[in-house]
């Protein structure tokens, strides 16, 4: 049981990652308000961020910027932190801005129309 | 010299093209459309010279910046992803010609901004065709998704709201796909497909492993309308402008279905690595489904573009069965399919809008009098339904032929009983089609409309990309032997039955 534990709980980023996982799906799910499901896709597309991020930390670790001063003392591979998840989720950044932006002029379109954004008025003003 | 430079080129000129169309329509609204329709048609002449290199010279391996893969980005031509490409900027390019007269009052005003972003998705599209990294999919992925979301939402109505079901679902589907990917990135510490398959091999009894290809194929089936996670299609086809549906309903979900296949077969070579896991098994029982489910739903709906939907809907399974049966007839029939669904499915979607433009309504009741008043469209419609349902000497029917020997050969007599009933689903949605546009006669008692005089033909800028895709549903028909012996033969994985 203890070991399953601090299993567990070594791997707590997983853990986070997969429940802010499923808390945006939920908010996706389960509301009427379509704002608030642009914000639980938000919270769903942030937790795949995290789990990205999180595997590229380490304990101790530096940047992976490598200057003349570090160049003198030796660069020790083992202590630096992957750079490249970083780099992917900049772009994921601005792929979830872009989605995020077009899902509100979206709701700015439905809002013009149907004065609402409560899922079951918009179906009865159809 | 320009032409060393075919991979990168096919994404980059429609993306150029897209961001030269709004200074342009500042000065010069009339510009807008034939600058838009010029890129599309210079793209499918690159993607046809880039076939024709591919089967002259072999595979295309082209380096972005002349960073070397794995840590570069690899742009890959191989005879897969170059018919592929053929196929997709081909329709694309029809279907930019159609969109110009096509685009309705929602558009007026603002065609620049229209064109550029649907010259936006064919540089997407055609981007997750030609990449070998499996990130820089994403972001094609993305960007096809994107400008798609916004293209439907450019409609009246109810196409705000069916757009923002397609931007949730579609998101959930890129965030899977994402999911999937670092997966294979945390367990290979490698994202370009090449160097994936050569290291993938030795980690396939992996359970990361599983759950990534899990991730993977939920995302994309999210993406290409594999029932029954094809919640976002129907209504995005049926509320969103004729032109934006003839756009997106041929190519979209088509290069979805290739990046399938690209993974399945040149990241993970499940054919030869997974095969202890039953996807594939799963996969085509999934395409199975659809195949049948579809056809049904199709059959019940009375409005034309919602018919349509979903058959595409059954005519995606036919291409996921393919895959999931994974021998070399089916995934020849698989990627004909691929072809062939584009072609038709872009004459249908065609003929709809020009049928809606000039009698008036999307329901099938409004067809009434077609024959007569739009002979040259009825002919298209008839000859895209034979092709549906898989008559010779029509496309479709050559790309269901492989299907079945490939069901027959992989010892599935089922799933070759289900590509049949498939036809038959096919035959009676479409036969309704065309007994509303061909055979209901004026009866008495009955005040409907009067049998029309003369002819309205849709004006020529919607008739000639129409009958350009009528005349190749039958040329693919006809000339299906050289296309599978000289192209398909090849495009099928190496080391198959």
């Amino acid at each position: 049981m203890t070991e399953l534990l601090a299993y567990a709980a070594a791997r707590y980023n997983y853990w986070v990652y997969i429940l802010l996982m499923l808390i945006g799906f939920y908010a996706m799910v389960a509301h009427g308000n379509l704002l608030k499901k642009v914000i639980g896709m938000n919270i769903f597309q942030t937790a795949i961020i995290l789990f990205f991020l999180s595997t590229s930390a380490k304990r101790g670790g530096t940047l992976p910027i490598v200057g003349p001063e570090a160049l003198a003392g030796g660069v020790a591979p083992a202590q630096l932190m992957n750079p490249l998840p970083h780099a992917l989720m900049l772009t994921a950044i601005v792929v979830m801005v872009a989605t995020l932006g077009v899902a509100l002029a979206v709701l700015v379109k439905i809002y013009r129309r149907y004065r609402s954004f409560e899922e079951d008025v918009i179906l009865d003003r159809l | 010299m320009l032409l060393d430079h075919l991979p990168p080129l096919l994404p980059v000129v429609p993306l150029l093209a897209a961001l030269l169309l709004p200074p342009v329509g500042a000065v010069r609204r009339g510009l807008v459309h034939p600058l838009a329709a010029g890129a599309g048609a210079a793209t499918a002449i690159l993607a046809l010279l880039a076939l024709r290199r591919v089967l002259a010279e072999g595979v295309i391996h082209y380096h972005v910046g002349g960073w070397e893969p794995p840590w570069g980005i690899e742009l890959v031509l191989d005879y897969l992803s170059a018919f592929t490409a053929v196929a997709v900027s081909g329709v694309g390019a029809l279907a930019l010609l159609y969109a110009g007269p096509a685009a309705g009052a929602e558009v007026r005003g603002r065609e620049a901004s229209f064109f550029g972003l649907a010259l936006l998705l064919l540089a997407s599209l055609l981007g997750m065709i030609v990449t070998g990294d499996l990130f820089n999919l994403f972001v094609f992925l993305e960007v096809a998704s994107i400008s798609s979301y916004a293209l439907v939402a450019t409609g009246d109505g109810r196409a705000p709201l069916a757009a923002f079901r397609y931007i949730v679902l579609g998101t959930v589907g890129a965030s899977l796909y994402l999911l999937g990917v670092g997966h294979l990135y945390l367990m290979t510490g490698t994202l370009n497909m090449a160097d994936l398959a050569d290291r993938l091999p030795a980690l396939a009894s992996s359970r990361v492993l599983a759950v990534a290809v899990g991730f993977l194929v939920i995302g994309l089936g999210i993406k290409m309308g594999l029932f029954p996670l094809h919640g976002w299609l129907p209504d995005a086809y049926t509320y969103a402008p004729p032109a934006v549906t003839a756009l997106i309903a041929p190519i979209a979900t088509k290069a979805a279905a290739y990046a399938l296949a690209r993974i399945l077969f040149s990241v993970l070579g499940v054919h030869r690595a997974l095969t202890e896991v039953p996807l594939m098994t799963l996969l085509a029982w999934a395409g199975a489904v659809a195949i049948v489910a579809g056809g049904v739903l199709a059959i019940r709906q009375n409005d034309l573009r919602r018919l349509l939907a979903y058959s595409s809907v059954s005519q995606m399974g036919y291409i996921v069965l393919g895959i999931g049966l994974a021998n070399r007839p089916a995934l020849i029939g698989a990627y004909l399919h691929i072809l062939n669904h584009a072609m038709m499915k872009g004459c249908l979607f065609f003929a709809a809008g020009a049928a809606a433009a000039r009698l008036g309504g999307p329901a099938l009741a409004d067809l009434r009098w077609m024959h007569r008043r739009m002979p040259l469209t009825t002919a298209c419609v008839i000859v895209a339904a034979l092709s549906m349902i898989g008559v010779p000497p029509t496309g479709g029917f050559f790309s269901k032929w492989y299907l079945l020997v490939g069901a027959v050969e992989g010892g599935q007599p089922v799933l070759a009983g289900v590509i049949l009933v498939g036809g038959l689903l096919a035959a009676v949605y479409m036969f309704r089609v065309l007994e509303h546009a061909c055979l209901v006669r004026r009866e008495e008692g009955d005040h409907g409309p009067a049998p029309p005089s003369g002819r309205s033909e849709a004006s020529p800028g919607m008739l000639v990309p129409l009958l350009a895709l009528g005349l190749g549903i039958l040329a693919v028909g006809i000339w299906n032997a050289p296309i599978v012996s000289g192209v398909l033969r090849f495009a099928a994985p190496a080391g198959l039955r």
